[in-house]
């Protein structure tokens, strides 16, 4: 069942929390995972195999590229639910 | 009945769910397995919820097979999970990016290749030889060895090591009734391969070298092999490697 943007961010917002130790209020759609957040690739691989669990979607490593702010993720995942 | 029917296995190597590891995990449980993990550090994270996508969500124990610490606790902490063992499987790869570079690469970082590639394997091995019992099978990933690659450099060298671990593991481990072997995949694209610069160079020309052909994508080929080698049905084989590549190593070009 698709999510509303507000919905995926705080629980986007939420998992990046658990990983990095960055206050969820921090992670806004406008913000960059690496340059904005500091997130490495391994923090993002963390990141992304638990948002897959938490929305119920799969996102391939050859999109997780093209992902490089917090709105984008939301809307993948928005996207991917469908 | 299943192939691994009552078996108890130790797994290392299971990152994403495109690992080879994950799918030997995948068929082992439906062959009958119970099977532990082990993953370690910032990884632990991805391993735990990786496991979740298993058959049965296996316990995941923390293993750096390069910290001596945890190698002398691996037995003790893994009865308190299984009381023995019946297999180990090693999936462990690891080398800096200066190692792909062949003339550039520095010794720090080929030692660290060799120590995490290939004497892990004896590491693992000897780490886990008090839960083994006659009949138990360990088996290993390489990339054939015997050949100088593209890109692969010092990671080849320390397989070519790693092979020669698995000959004299063989030698020392048989008179235990215990064997040693390996596959020697072809290029699979997980993300082990991923990180290697330039891996697209393999997969571009393996498939048409391959009178079998060979698919990238498609991990259960290679791992079907080592649940043949960790099964009972290569009892008295060991020190050997099995080709699982789509027929590359025995063409000429």
């Amino acid at each position: 069942m698709a999510q509303s943007e507000q919905e995926i961010l705080e629980g986007l917002a939420e998992i990046v929390n658990e990983e990095t130790g960055v206050d969820a209020k921090d992670v806004q759609p406008e913000k960059s995972f690496t340059e904005d957040l500091d997130i490495d690739s391994l923090s993002m691989m963390t990141i992304v195999v638990n948002a897959e669990e938490k929305f119920g979607v799969r996102i391939p490593d050859d999109d997780v590229k093209n992902l490089s702010t917090v709105g984008d993720a939301v809307k993948y995942i928005q996207n991917a639910q469908g | 009945m299943g192939l691994l029917d009552g078996k108890k296995l130790l797994i290392t190597g299971v990152l994403m769910d495109s690992s080879i590891a994950f799918h030997v995990a995948r068929i082992a449980q439906n062959e009958g397995a119970e099977v532990v993990l082990t993953s370690f550090g910032r990884t632990m994270r991805i391993t735990q919820t990786i496991a979740k996508r298993l058959p049965t969500t296996p316990e995941v124990i923390e293993l750096d097979v390069t910290d001596a610490e945890h190698l002398d606790t691996l037995s003790d902490r893994l009865k308190e999970h299984i009381g023995s063992l019946d297999g180990v499987l090693h999936s462990i790869g690891f080398a800096p990016l200066g190692a792909f570079n062949f003339l550039e690469g520095t010794w720090e970082d080929v030692s660290t290749a060799i120590h995490a590639s290939a004497y892990s394997l004896k590491a693992l091995a000897t780490a886990t030889l008090p839960m083994l019992d006659r009949g138990s099978s360990i088996v290993g990933l390489t990339f054939d060895a015997r050949f100088a690659w593209p890109v692969y450099d010092w990671m080849g060298v320390a397989k070519a090591a790693f092979e020669s671990t698995n000959r004299y593991l063989a030698r020392d481990l048989g008179p235990l009734g215990i064997r040693s072997n390996l596959v020697a995949a072809g290029p699979l694209r997980t993300t082990a391969a991923k990180s290697i610069p330039g891996f697209a160079t393999f997969e571009d020309t393996w498939g048409d070298r391959a009178p079998l052909g060979w698919d990238v994508r498609d991990p259960d080929p290679a791992a079907q092999a080592c649940i043949a080698l960790l099964s009972d049905w290569f009892p008295a084989t060991t020190g050997e490697i099995v080709h699982v590549d789509g027929g590359v190593h025995a063409m000429g070009q």
